[in-house]
């Protein structure tokens, strides 16, 4: 193998500063896609679980549509073909008045794409919680909606906390993809460093350690939490 | 808005299909090579050898946790320096794809056999059956029958992520598409014919997972 090294290069100006900006762009939209995710999908998988056939169709066919589309191909429509189909007022202020619209593409077509995977755990968990404890709900005189907000989701949520994490995970590596509609976030940063300076070794290696660390430090928070807030009847099997 | 003219569609689909073919092609090599490679990870993970469990755990967890984008950035650039020689886009992709998807086959293959109880095993070696014979003959079969499912839920996930090969202009569907609605300008009805061929066929995957592991709930 025929290679200089020059491991100095990641330090230096102007690099060190790319890096650096290219991790709070990744930290920016896998943050706010997950908020994103996490309260359409949990509205989704609430809908789904509705007694009635309609509600669970419409879910069904939201889940459906996000998960069996690629997400590059999803970013591509959010970005090109959606201010197309719009009003033509609204899809003129969506390409020349917004700030950064590659940034706000990004974080809406990841939210919605995870949105559709935090919908079905959210579904299973709520699934997961005894039937017995809806129908004591009722009983007791909650509306459907109290049900759901005092006693269904509480346990559904600590119940799809494991899987959640892994789904949290996967919201980093994706954004990754942000790069194909000119996002110049970790990834795309250390493509930049490597076609400048032809040290590809060391700026990927850069990029997949701070990767890795996201990955440890997220997942050594989440199972902090997720023991803190296990039901106390599923605590062996959580951990 | 001007109209909508889906004729593009119909003049550019040779050079669609054979970018679905190409589609097809790394999702087939992919997999196989990934359960290949996946199910010797998941069975030296699970054995008693220390060191050689705790590495194939560290390859599994280190290919998990980086973006499918920078695995195939880095063999596009590493596969061309380790060799010596020039190799083409697809040569290096297929290589990133086949250790990449090795590292999910093998989670999946881990889960399916932890999923066989002791017992087996232990029935297996009481009846004269070696490790690898107890594996071939008796868990194995038992456990595809679980993970099928599984398995195929990750190839339609494998089947969208070839779409990433876009980021190094190899001509799947996905820059197949891409190439067509640029340069006939029709953006538009390009991304959304393309949209629905992938919906149509990842649906196609998900329903017939789905159906599988209701019809073989695990005894």
């Amino acid at each position: 193998m025929n290679y200089s090294w020059n491991w100095s290069i990641l330090i230096q100006p102007p690099y060190l500063g790319w890096l650096a900006s290219g991790l709070e762009l990744t930290l920016v939209i896998s943050i706010s896609a997950w908020i994103l995710a996490l309260i359409a999908g949990t509205l989704v998988g609430v809908v789904g679980t509705l007694p009635h056939r309609i509600p669970r169709m419409l879910a069904a066919t939201y889940v459906g549509m996000f998960r069996n589309i690629p997400l590059l191909l999803q970013l591509f429509l959010w970005f090109f073909v959606v201010p197309e189909l719009l009003p033509s007022g609204w899809g003129f202020w969506l390409k020349r008045d917004l700030p950064f619209p590659e940034l706000w593409t990004s974080m809406l077509a990841l939210g919605l794409f995870t949105s559709a995977r935090v919908a079905v755990q959210v579904g299973s968990g709520i699934t997961a919680v005894s039937s017995g404890q809806r129908m004591a709900a009722v009983a007791s005189g909650m509306s459907p909606a109290q049900a759901y907000r005092l006693v269904l989701l509480p346990q559904a949520f600590r119940i799809v906390l494991p899987p959640l994490t892994s789904d949290f995970l996967t919201v980093f590596k994706n954004s990754a993809l942000a790069l194909t509609i000119g996002v110049f976030e970790l990834t795309a940063q250390t493509r930049q460093i490597e076609s400048f300076t032809f040290q590809g070794f060391e700026a990927f290696t850069a990029a997949t350690i701070v990767y890795l660390v996201i990955a440890l430090l997220v997942t050594f928070f989440m199972r902090t939490l997720e023991r803190r807030v296990a039901l106390p009847d599923t605590m062996g099997a959580a951990s | 808005m001007t109209g909508l003219d889906f004729g593009v569609i119909q003049r550019a689909l040779p050079f669609l299909l054979e970018g679905l073919a190409l589609s097809f092609f790394l999702t087939a090599v992919a997999m196989l090579g990934g359960v290949i490679l996946g199910l010797g990870l998941a069975v030296i993970r699970l054995s008693r050898w220390k060191a050689l469990s705790i590495l194939a755990a560290g390859y599994v967890n280190g290919f998990r946790a980086i973006p499918l984008v920078l695995v195939i950035f880095w063999f596009y650039f590493l596969v061309p320096l380790a060799l010596g020689r020039s190799v083409s886009a697809l040569q290096s992709v297929v290589i990133a794809f086949v250790l990449f998807e090795a590292a999910y086959y093998s989670e999946i293959f881990r889960a399916g056999l932890q999923s066989i109880r002791p017992g087996q095993w232990q029935a297996a070696y009481a009846c004269g059956l070696g490790y690898f014979q107890t594996l071939r003959l008796v868990v194995l079969p038992q456990a595809l029958r679980n993970m099928l499912p599984l398995m195929i839920t990750q190839a339609v996930v494998l089947f969208q992520d070839t779409s990433l090969v876009y980021v190094i202009s190899l001509r799947d569907f996905m820059t197949s598409a891409s190439i067509v609605a640029n340069r006939d300008n029709r953006l538009i009805e390009t991304y959304l014919v393309a949209a629905l061929v992938y919906f149509v066929i990842c649906s196609i995957g998900a329903a017939s997972a789905s159906r599988l592991s209701a019809r073989w709930r695990p005894a």
